[in-house]
């Protein structure tokens, strides 16, 4: 089984609830190593998204997954609003006009969109970013997608490597974005953005597997 | 957390309601996406020099639109840089046909945001040119860092380059002058207290009674050092001998002095530092000949100051005492 846009649009309403629900806890992983802003703003975004679709259901996947690019670019800001937005974005190309994504296709849109954010961003790996969850993820969804998986064993495998991921940017000494500038300080404190994608991971996955 | 407002997230919009309301005469408010435009905008053939980034270092940019300096400014959330739709707005709104300059601060969400504002922009056929300003000199290490953080050198550069594009240079000469400007400057801020962002609630860090940040960024980012409070003339002596070394400045410059309140700081006491300031480049020769002391880079109510030097030159020199008439800046 595959996904269609009606999918993908329960699971980026998840996705919003889940935002919300854990917007205080992104604020404090801020505050922490950075100026405290990020679970605001991605709050604020998703909760835009969710305004969007009110509005109008796109009726395919890569509509879907556009909408929540453009809106999450015009309304975060910051540095995780051209960042989650590119990936978004990326990932809306990837998926095209399909009526629906299968696992392969799935991972494929999953790696535009995390090579979106290597580019825009310029991280690299253990730099203490969103990278950090996100090329695991990746990985672990191409191998899925591999092995034949369909989309919410796909998504579960990415959602499981991203959580991991994230947990390993706590001993990091972070080398860019706000963090950076703390130097040995920033050790010690889970990077918010690594946070955000794999609670953003999760959500979806929660959602395909409920189908 | 105490503050003068209503809802926490409509800080920045209701602010804006009553910039408008303070200066029909200057500026004209645009809401949603937010952005402010000098009344008489666009001017036609004349550079436009747009600039933005998070709110709460007011007047950083917005107060300064007017005449001689900013065409327009684009406010983000609090210490959160605009989107790029908010600057393509306003860019559209006020290029004359000689191509805008952006003038963007050095941290990821601005640099990332208004980079994906340029391309918009360029989409539509306007020129754009950008300079970053990253004159921090607190921020050693650059290569494992985001890089040097724009602050107090931004509001010298929009002042200069405003001057420039008045004066009728072309976007590629206007872009050569704020590269000039942004080589040439440098900043150091410390802080006693931290600013506490509306949304947040909480002060952005802590800091004990009898401890100050040496090195403090306008987001309340951590400096160098924590150390314990000492005299003026010690905490003078911490932000100048870095920036002078850095650049570095020599005897027989000639420079600006910018002493900067980063909100909390009252007028009698950014004098008293701006005096020891003074003496201390005289006694090494440095030549203070353009001044500029009071809050104008701030972080929200935070208790500290920067001190940011310019290098001059006649040309910038001239730039610099050019006429500007904005909300926050007159001569």
């Amino acid at each position: 089984m595959s996904c269609t846009a009606r999918e993908v649009i329960a699971a980026v309403r998840r996705g919003a609830e889940v935002m919300s629900a854990h917007r205080d806890e992104l604020v404090e992983l801020d505050r922490a190593i950075g100026d405290g802003d990020h679970g605001e703003n991605m709050d604020r975004g998703f909760r835009a998204v969710v305004a969007q679709l009110e509005l109008a259901e796109p009726p395919t996947p890569g509509a879907v997954l556009k909408l929540v690019a453009t809106t999450l670019i015009s309304s975060v800001g910051g540095a995780s609003g051209p960042l989650f937005g590119t990936a978004f974005l990326r990932a809306a190309s990837t998926a095209g006009d399909a009526e629906s994504l299968d696992g392969t296709a799935l991972a494929a849109s999953l790696r535009a969109g995390v090579d979106g954010v290597v580019a825009r961003g310029k991280a690299e790996p253990e730099d203490k970013t969103m990278i950090d969850a996100l090329l695991p993820a990746v990985r672990a969804a191409e191998e899925s997608a591999g092995r034949g998986g369909e989309p919410a064993a796909t998504l579960s495998a990415a959602a499981e490597a991203a959580e991991v991921g994230a947990r390993s940017t706590v001993p990091l000494v972070a080398r860019k974005g706000r963090a950076s500038y703390l130097g040995d300080r920033s050790a010690g404190h889970l990077d918010p953005g690594a946070r955000s994608v794999a609670l953003l991971l999760a959500a979806f996955a929660d959602v395909e597997g409920a189908e | 957390m105490k503050k003068i407002i209503n809802a926490p997230a409509d800080v920045v919009t209701d602010a804006l309601r009553g910039m408008a309301a303070a200066h029909p005469d200057r500026l004209r408010v645009h809401l949603e996406p937010d952005f402010v435009t000098r009344v008489d905008a666009p001017v036609s053939d004349k550079v436009a020099v747009v600039s933005g980034g998070g709110s709460g270092h007011e007047p950083l940019h917005v107060g300064f639109v007017g005449s001689g300096m900013l065409d327009a400014a684009v406010p983000g959330a609090v210490f959160t840089s605009p989107t790029p739709d908010a600057v393509q707005a306003a860019v559209r709104e006020v290029d004359g046909g000689a191509g805008t300059l952006l003038v963007v601060k050095n941290y990821t969400g601005d640099v990332l945001n208004f980079e994906t504002a340029a391309e918009l922009a360029e989409a539509e056929d306007i020129g754009v040119r950008t300079v970053v300003v990253q004159d921090d000199v607190a921020v050693r290490d650059s290569t494992n860092t985001a890089g040097r953080r724009g602050v107090g050198g931004t509001v010298l550069l929009e002042k200069i380059v405003g001057a420039a594009a008045a004066r009728g240079h072309d976007l590629a000469s206007c872009h050569e002058i704020a590269e000039r400007v942004s080589a040439g400057v440098r900043s150091m801020g410390m802080a006693l207290t931290a600013p506490t962002v509306p949304h947040v609630g909480e002060p952005s860090f802590e800091l004990a009674d009898y401890e100050m940040e040496i090195g403090v960024g306008i987001h309340a980012e951590p400096g160098r050092e924590r150390v314990e409070l000492e005299s003026a003339d010690r905490i003078v002596r911490r932000l100048l001998e870095p920036i002078l070394e850095d650049l570095p400045f020599r005897e027989g410059d000639e420079v600006l002095l910018f002493t900067n309140s980063m909100g909390g700081t009252p007028p009698t006491e950014l004098y008293l530092a701006h005096g020891v300031a003074e003496r201390f480049l005289a006694e090494r020769g440095v030549r203070v000949t353009r001044r500029l002391v009071g809050p104008y880079i701030t972080s929200l109510e935070m208790q500290g100051m920067s001190f940011t030097l310019l290098k001059l030159d006649d040309e910038l020199r001239q730039l610099w005492d050019a006429p500007v008439s904005t909300p926050a800046l007159t001569w």
